[in-house]
């Protein structure tokens, strides 16, 4: 496999979230807004790549029985300094996002990439990989924010351009799993054709 | 009275699947049969209880009078995954029936966001050791009524004739937002 064709399987072939069902939780609680899903999305791709990065270079190094706890803890490094530098520069999306940013942590996404790829492939491929992992998964975030916030609010990226409430129950938490749902029928059809 | 407003409110009002979004992995996971989503009930409401209550005291007496407050997510998902394997081993050895019911979820719940997350909104709630404990114990229960009346649903659903996209995890979620509009019906309670 070429490393372009590694970069793009993210975004609809393999999409972690989409195709995958992988890290559900702050796919939802994220979304109300497009860029509330964006700014996840980028935070989880950060610690992807940082994961998969020093995962790939120490795969030599971490015996076979303990690499799951070792595989997490580095994790938990990359997302506490994501935590950390993003209480400092962007406060505001920071208290948005709230528990989800340490809940990375346990983002199915991010251990997995580690277990089935960093583990067993080069540095370089690793990075690719994470990029793209966690770009398409901002991708897909990005997709559901904007769906949930037209109809939600009849605005995009916060500018409003249809008069009136929109439908409300898009932007609370039933809306969510709805448009999610529908979201991965429709993913799953283009997949299949 | 303090006690009972908190119990309903993390059952009902904001339940911990349908409001919050945590654990949704397990809830679409296990959700295919009822037999199976009442043992991974037991199993998160019992780690789910005891995570806290370890946690907590690990944050109060450990970090804090260390000044450590910023490795609480590396140390409680290290609490967390150590306890779960050990509740495993004990579990196996002094009995075998409850492991044989709970025994695969277990690993599963290393990985339950909603075991750290409850861990983490206790602290950020400052709640005391028995509010953290009757909080988490009424969380797990919301996860666990969730996810019955899920899986239950789903066992009827298998007969439906479905489009082919639709099949699986979609209906799932749909299911799912059917079931949080349901219960957005009780936030006027607490």
């Amino acid at each position: 496999m070429n490393q372009m064709q590694n970069f793009t399987k993210g975004f609809l072939k393999e999409n972690p979230i989409l195709v995958m069902i992988l890290g559900a939780c702050p796919t939802l609680a994220t979304t109300s807004s497009m860029v509330n899903g964006i700014g996840m999305g980028l935070a989880t791709t950060l610690v992807l790549l940082g994961s998969n990065t020093v995962i790939s270079m120490m795969k030599n190094v971490i015996p076979d029985k303990v690499r799951i706890p070792a595989f997490i803890v580095v994790i938990a490094t990359f997302v506490t300094i994501v935590d950390l530098v993003m209480q400092a520069y962007v406060p505001s999306l920071y208290e948005t996002l709230g528990i989800f940013i340490p809940l990375i942590v346990v983002n199915c996404i991010v251990l997995g990439r580690a277990e089935a790829f960093a583990s067993k492939n080069t540095v370089w491929s690793s990075v690719v990989d994470g990029a793209g992992m966690g770009l398409g998964f901002t991708a897909a975030l990005g997709v559901l924010g904007a769906i949930r916030e037209i109809l939600g609010s009849g605005a995009i990226a916060g500018f409003k351009f249809i008069e009136g409430d929109g439908i409300l129950v898009f932007i609370l938490a039933p809306g969510a799993f709805i448009a999610l749902g529908y979201l991965i029928a429709v993913v799953n059809k283009i997949n299949k054709a | 009275m303090e006690y009972i407003l908190l119990i309903i409110s993390a059952i009902l009002v904001n339940n911990i699947v349908l409001a919050q979004f945590l654990g949704v992995c397990p809830f679409l996971g296990v959700s295919n049969k009822v037999s199976t989503s009442v043992g991974m009930a037991g199993a998160v409401t019992f780690v789910m209880v005891l995570a806290t209550m370890v946690t907590y005291l690990i944050y109060v007496y450990v970090l804090i009078p260390l000044g450590l407050g910023f490795m609480q997510t590396i140390a409680y998902i290290l609490v967390i995954a150590s306890l779960v394997q050990m509740v495993e081993i004990i579990l196996k050895k002094i009995s075998q029936p409850l492991y044989q019911a709970l025994g695969i979820f277990l690993p599963l719940i290393t990985t339950n966001c909603a075991v750290l997350g409850v861990a983490i909104l206790v602290i950020k709630k400052d709640y005391n050791l028995v509010e953290g404990i009757v909080y988490s114990a009424a969380t797990a229960i919301g996860f666990g009524l969730a996810l019955v009346i899920l899986a239950g649903i789903r066992e009827q659903l298998e007969l439906a004739d479905l489009p082919s996209g639709m099949k699986g995890a979609p209906i799932a979620l749909v299911t799912a937002g059917i079931l949080a509009l349901a219960f957005m019906g009780f936030a006027g309670l607490v």
